[in-house]
């Protein structure tokens, strides 16, 4: 069967960004970027799919700018066949990426479609969701295991108060949490071969989808710093400061 | 304006989520109805029609409603949502995982994770592991909103009497179904609910040492929680885990125990309103958050702590 993976660029999850003076987003320039963990173990799980002989080809797409390339030259080397950029210079909400996607996925008709739970710079959390709406599909959120078995996929989730399984009719909807796999890194000459697989690149045009969006960010501010504290001495101390000066406990 | 809140239930009560969710309409301003939509929920339905500010309440109470599924449940919210101005859930799992798709089959965005109402259409809300807040404005004719419970104070569960009013659509998708579910067992407070929060990371060493945390805790009415480095090496249960993408706390006190402080740990619990750091390094970037910090051998402070308090 198909998979299909989708994976964004991000800012580096180490990176501690800042706000930009003019509260107009977060200042971006110079950042190292890297694909969103996420979406690492999307890829991961697409590619043990595919050593266990369920998958048999791995179409990973990215909807973002040219140099979101980059990321999907990773997933290449990863173990993806093959690779679709649309391509886009603005920043688009997780609905305006879900109707994208699903003009990817009318045209590619995947089995089953992998995203990461969330991007870790916009904290969403919808876009696999609104993808599985849009198609029609059933969604297993949050996954930490996926087991194929003929036409339906068993997804257990990760849910509050522990974990639930449910059975999904294929084609469906998985989206990835933490401890679904623990990603590979690429080998040097798998990200040589990588450079050979192919790319295509598409636009949001061509694809006939409008990205127009109910939504608009007014500002971006930094969070209200939190003033600075005390280190203690002793236990005694602490126990002190915390019943008779923060009074609480 | 009227207002539409997803109840969240669970083994036939009103989750305590769903309390701060009513706070947040409440503060949009309006008419709030409750949806309660499930399966053999009627006691959940009356429970809803007793929180404060609630003029009517829906039950939906059918069997492919069970276990909350998507497919079932997000037709159904949508189907009612025409009538709406907002519709509210709480950013629980399953807020998160029902929402967007009700989003998708309105065709409008949705505004994840609202930590404050600005005005009906203005939302503030966290981005990039919370080091950012934006504040966004929704120009959708139904506004699909998930609200980060710690962000609101909740409403009084009893003081209401809205009328209970049983919806009949049934909507079973047929492409999904319940298998089983294994829940964490634990009779101390409710993780997101809890006043103090108690949480070990790395430094623990083992699950086994989880043990004095567990005995701190229960002194002090306590819930425990743990970072991502204790839930992967397996020290614990990974709904314990407190973060960026685990759970979001806001307790009066926030005791992290053998946490280095990670940016995506500090995202879940960097709310709260006293935090205290115990740790040996003290280069430790927690200390940059706490209010007290003991550069400390946890094996030593913690039994003493439990010992004084």
């Amino acid at each position: 069967m198909k998979v299909l993976v989708a994976v964004k660029r991000v800012v580096d999850y180490n990176v501690k960004v800042r706000v930009k003076a003019d509260n107009s987003g977060v200042d971006l320039a110079n950042v190292k970027m890297s694909m969103n963990p996420f979406c690492e173990i999307a890829v991961e799980e697409a590619v043990r799919l595919k050593e266990k002989g369920v998958a048999t080809e791995i179409v990973v797409v990215s909807i973002g700018p040219t140099t979101a390339q980059e990321q999907l030259r990773t997933a290449l080397a990863l173990g993806a066949d093959r690779a679709i950029l649309v391509e886009s210079a603005d920043e688009l909400t997780s609905l305006a990426v879900a109707k994208l996607l699903k003009a990817v996925v009318d045209k590619e008709q995947p089995q089953l479609v992998i995203l990461g739970k969330q991007a870790i710079d916009s904290d969403n959390n919808q876009t696999g969701q609104m993808l599985a709406a849009l198609s029609g599909y059933a969604q297993g959120t949050f996954a930490s295991k996926v087991e194929v078995s003929g036409d339906s996929v068993n997804v257990t989730r990760e849910i509050d108060a522990g974990a639930q399984t449910v059975s999904l009719k294929l084609p469906a909807i998985v989206t990835t949490d933490l401890r679904l796999n623990e990603p590979r890194y690429a080998s040097l000459p798998n990200i040589m071969k990588a450079k050979k697989k192919p790319l295509e690149v598409l636009t949001p045009d061509a694809l006939g989808v409008s990205v127009s969006s109910t939504n608009k960010t007014l500002k971006v501010e930094a969070p209200a710093a939190r003033s600075a504290g005390i280190k203690v001495k002793s236990v005694a101390e602490l126990v002190e400061k915390l019943k008779n000066e923060a009074k609480v406990i | 304006m009227t207002i539409l809140v997803i109840a969240e239930h669970e083994n036939g009560a009103i989750a305590p989520a769903t309390l701060n969710t009513v706070a947040a309409a409440a503060k949009i301003g309006g008419d709030i109805h409750v949806l309660v939509a499930g399966q053999s929920v009627g006691a959940v339905g009356e429970a809803a029609a007793k929180i404060a500010g609630v003029a009517k309440v829906l039950v939906a109470d059918n069997a492919a409603y069970a276990h909350q599924l998507p497919e079932n449940v997000a037709p159904l919210v949508a189907e009612l949502a025409s009538g709406y101005s907002h519709v509210l859930a709480a950013a629980t799992s399953n807020g998160k995982n029902i929402m967007p798709r009700v989003a998708a089959q309105l065709d409008v965005d949705q505004i994840s994770e609202i930590i404050s109402v600005e005005s009906a259409d203005t939302f503030k809300r966290p981005i990039y592991a919370g080091n950012a807040i934006a504040t966004v404005q929704s120009s959708a004719a139904v506004k699909v909103i998930t609200v980060r419970a710690t962000g609101f104070d909740a409403v009084a569960a009893e003081g209401g009497s809205a009328a209970v009013e049983a919806v009949a659509a049934a909507h079973d998708a047929g492409k999904s179904s319940f298998v089983s579910e294994e829940l964490a067992k634990s009779d101390r407070p409710e993780l997101t609910a809890a006043k103090i929060v108690v949480s070990g990371g790395r430094g623990m060493q083992n699950g086994d040492n989880f043990k004095h945390l567990y005995a701190l805790a229960d002194k002090l009415g306590a819930a425990v929680g743990a970072s991502r480095a204790a839930v992967d090496a397996g020290f614990v249960p990974n709904d314990m885990q407190v973060g960026q993408t685990g759970k979001i706390v806001a307790p009066q006190l926030y005791i992290a125990v053998g946490i280095s402080g990670a940016i995506q740990h500090l995202a879940g619990m960097k709310d709260s309103k006293v935090i205290v750091a115990i740790n040996k390094d003290e280069e430790a970037p927690i200390f940059q958050v706490a209010d007290y910090g003991l550069v400390a051998d946890l094996f030593e402070a913690v039994p003493e702590l439990e010992k004084l308090v």
